[in-house]
């Protein structure tokens, strides 16, 4: 039985493990749009590889724990959450990475008046994000506190939204060509869709924690 | 012809595995918990050991099926009750074996003219009644405990979940084990008179007892019970009656084990009745029952809206069902195997009010003028009797009772062969088995004469006074004479 037990110890570093990818990616996004806005091209790019790994990382940690949890029937009456619970915070990170990427591909050519905006913005998301770490972490080990965290990522997406809205304002109000205004539009839905992400797992995770609790 | 009759009690083992081995495990496996080829193997393991093992001691009691007096009779009560069970488990309702066995044996007093002792029927009637509510109440407080320790611990939801296996799988071994060592008598019981076994030596490490063998091959028929019939039951158990977790499925197996524990411990009876507490009746309670409270208590701390009522409705009218049923089932079945097969499914009994009978009642101070009307009557059962003595006398049912007790004609020849070859001596004390020796060659003709020129001789047969310390001397006293009686018994027509 002991080896069962040294099983599960693994599966739990490791979805410790997934959890802090997800939480470092988050981190590394804010300094990615920080880097991108303080014009610090070869920083920016270094970030991006990072949040790659970090991704890349996520997703074979994810797809192994989901194979034991099938393999050898564990949490019977959890499993089905655990597994879209941990999908949809691989959405996440997904998320980071495509929105950093979108800055290398796309170069959108943002005024220097707009920079404190796309800097807050990033900064909330990435506030939602760890916030939605934090809940799922307590989902596993604390089920009480999942609330606690649940709220502050609601807080952080609403914030996000006002902050965007702020932003999108000021971008249509710059004497600048519409084309550009779209641009810089679509730049801040993109930063902000991590915390759209981050929210549509507190949905679930606010269910799933209402069905853990015994 | 004993393996045949064996037969019965092997199809009884049989339809127990099937069914009750569901109580232990069927939550386990119903919440997949545990797959069901663990729950099988760690169930016939500790099935075969606690038969083996912890059944020795229930094998001079005989059990519940004990009353049963001839082979055939054991055989036919065995079976019907065996395929009552197995017809409710065909139709997947989680059945009460003890209620078809208890069922079954009303059915064969019926028809032989025997008494039923309505004191202890309406004990264990109550029982029924309360063992489910008892088990729903423990269930609801392990249940509080158990979510306010989880709650207060916050251990990773893996961890919990291997805890919660291994808890299982513990409680689960354990509740087979006293799965095999309480029921393995009812199952096996009867047979040991006719036992055709002698005692075995394993590689000199251990000896197995005829009883022994009997009841290793008892739960094994167990044991095939569980693996060939019984994941039907566990997924009726584990999942229809309410949607359980694995937390609510290792709460409901360990209510089940306390209350079974509650209303079979010698020890917390006479730790209760030295306090001044009420005591628990000791009767057999239905694992099913416990289980089905348990699950029950756990739905309606949860609010109760998850409780599937016309499943529990199916479950309760089972419940009214299974005696009345085992014991139809057990009457018509004998009037088969005693007119067409000509097999005596009860011993030949006789009853006459002597004059000895009038003296030792006299001694007891019971008034005796009005049954000497009666007196020399003869009566083949004791049912008969018993209206006669109704319809006569005004003597009240108590009364009634001991002076059927009294009349009862057998006949004991104490064979000096018998002490020497066949008798346990080491339960018997060294005093009582030379108060034995002291009647060697002798016959009695009624227990109480027996027991009469016992008492002469020593006291160590003498029940000691009525008081609560002595309560456990006194019923092992007890079970010591009726093993006397069934050791020196010989068939009563010879008497004539």
């Amino acid at each position: 039985m002991s080896f069962l037990f040294k099983n599960t110890k693994i599966l739990e570093a490791q979805i410790d493990e997934f959890l802090d990818a997800i939480s470092q990616s988050a981190i590394v996004y804010k300094q990615a749009i920080n880097n991108y806005l303080a014009g610090d091209m070869e920083k920016f790019e270094e970030r991006m590889t990072a949040i790659d790994r970090l991704e890349s990382k996520a997703d074979k940690i994810r797809r192994n724990v989901e194979n034991q949890l099938y393999g050898q029937s564990l949490i019977p009456e959890h499993r089905g959450d655990v597994l879209a619970l941990l999908e949809s915070m691989d959405n996440v990170i997904d998320t980071a990475k495509q929105t950093v990427n979108q800055f290398s591909v796309e170069s959108p050519d943002i005024p220097e008046e707009l920079n404190d905006g796309y800097s807050e913005l990033a900064e909330i998301a990435a506030n939602a994000a760890e916030a939605i770490v934090r809940a799922t972490r307590a989902f596993f080990n604390d089920i009480a506190a999942v609330k606690d965290h649940l709220h502050k990522v609601y807080f952080y997406e609403k914030e996000a939204d006002t902050v965007g809205d702020k932003l999108k304002r000021h971008v249509f109000s710059l004497d600048i060509e519409l084309s550009r205004k779209i641009h810089l539009r679509y730049f801040a839905l993109h930063v902000d869709n991590l915390a759209d992400r981050s929210e549509e797992v507190a949905d679930r995770l606010s269910i799933y924690s209402i069905k853990r609790e015994i | 012809m004993i393996l045949v009759f064996l037969s019965g009690g092997l199809f009884l083992g049989w339809s127990l595995g099937a069914n009750d081995a569901a109580n232990v495990f069927g939550t386990a496996v119903g919440t997949k918990m545990l797959k069901f080829k663990t729950a099988a193997l760690i169930c016939s393991i500790f099935v075969v050991l606690g038969a083996v093992m912890g059944g020795a001691g229930a094998s001079h009691t005989l059990g519940k099926l004990g009353s049963v007096n001839a082979i055939a009779g054991s055989f036919m009560v065995a079976f019907s009750a065996a395929f009552t069970v197995f017809w409710m488990t065909r139709l997947r309702i989680p059945v009460s074996t003890s209620q078809a066995i208890v069922g079954a044996i009303i059915g064969w007093n019926l028809f032989s003219g025997s008494l039923t002792d309505y004191n202890s029927l309406s004990k264990i009637v109550i029982t029924w009644g309360a063992s489910p509510v008892l088990a729903a109440v423990v269930a609801m407080i392990l249940f509080a405990i158990l979510r306010s320790i989880i709650r207060r611990t916050k251990v990773h939801v893996l961890r919990m979940d291997m805890r919660m296996r291994l808890g299982l799988l513990l409680v689960g071994a354990f509740g087979s084990y006293s799965l095999g060592a309480n029921n393995i008598a009812n199952v096996m019981g009867v047979f040991i008179p006719v036992s055709p076994f002698d005692d075995l030596n394993i590689l000199g490490l251990f000896t197995l007892s005829g009883a022994q063998q009997l009841f290793f091959i008892g739960s094994l028929a167990i044991a095939a019970g569980v693996y060939t019939y019984s994941r039907k039951v566990m997924q009726t158990v584990g999942r229809s009656l309410f949607k359980l977790s694995p937390e609510s499925a290792l709460v409901v197996v360990l209510s089940h084990a306390i209350v079974l524990f509650l209303f079979s411990s010698e020890g917390l009876e006479s730790w209760l009745i030295s306090h001044h507490i009420p005591a628990i009746p000791l009767v057999p309670v239905s694992s099913s029952q416990a289980v089905v409270g348990a699950i029950l208590g756990i739905g309606l701390l949860k609010g109760g809206k998850g409780i599937k009522f016309n499943v529990l409705g199916g479950i309760a009218s089972g419940w009214v069902l299974t005696p009345l049923v085992s014991g139809l089932i057990t009457f018509v079945a004998l009037f088969f195997l005693q007119n067409v097969f000509s097999q005596e499914v009860s011993r030949e009994a006789s009853y006459v009010i002597s004059v000895p009978v009038v003296e030792y009642l006299e001694s007891k101070d019971l008034e005796t003028d009005p049954i000497k009307v009666l007196i020399d009557e003869e009566y083949g059962n004791a049912s008969r009797m018993q209206s006669a003595l109704r319809n006569e006398t005004t003597l009240n049912s108590d009364e009634i009772k001991l002076v059927i007790d009294a009349a009862e004609r057998e006949r004991f020849y104490i064979d000096p062969e018998i002490i020497s070859s066949k008798l346990d001596t080491e339960w018997l004390t060294r005093e009582q088995l030379n108060a034995l020796r002291g009647l060697s060659g002798q016959t009695f003709e009624h227990k109480w004469q027996l027991n009469g020129a016992l008492n002469r001789i020593s006291d160590s047969w003498k029940p000691r006074a009525n008081a609560t310390s002595n309560k456990k001397y006194n019923t092992e006293l007890k079970a010591k004479q009726r093993y006397l009686y069934d050791s020196f018994r010989l068939p009563l027509e010879n008497s004539k």
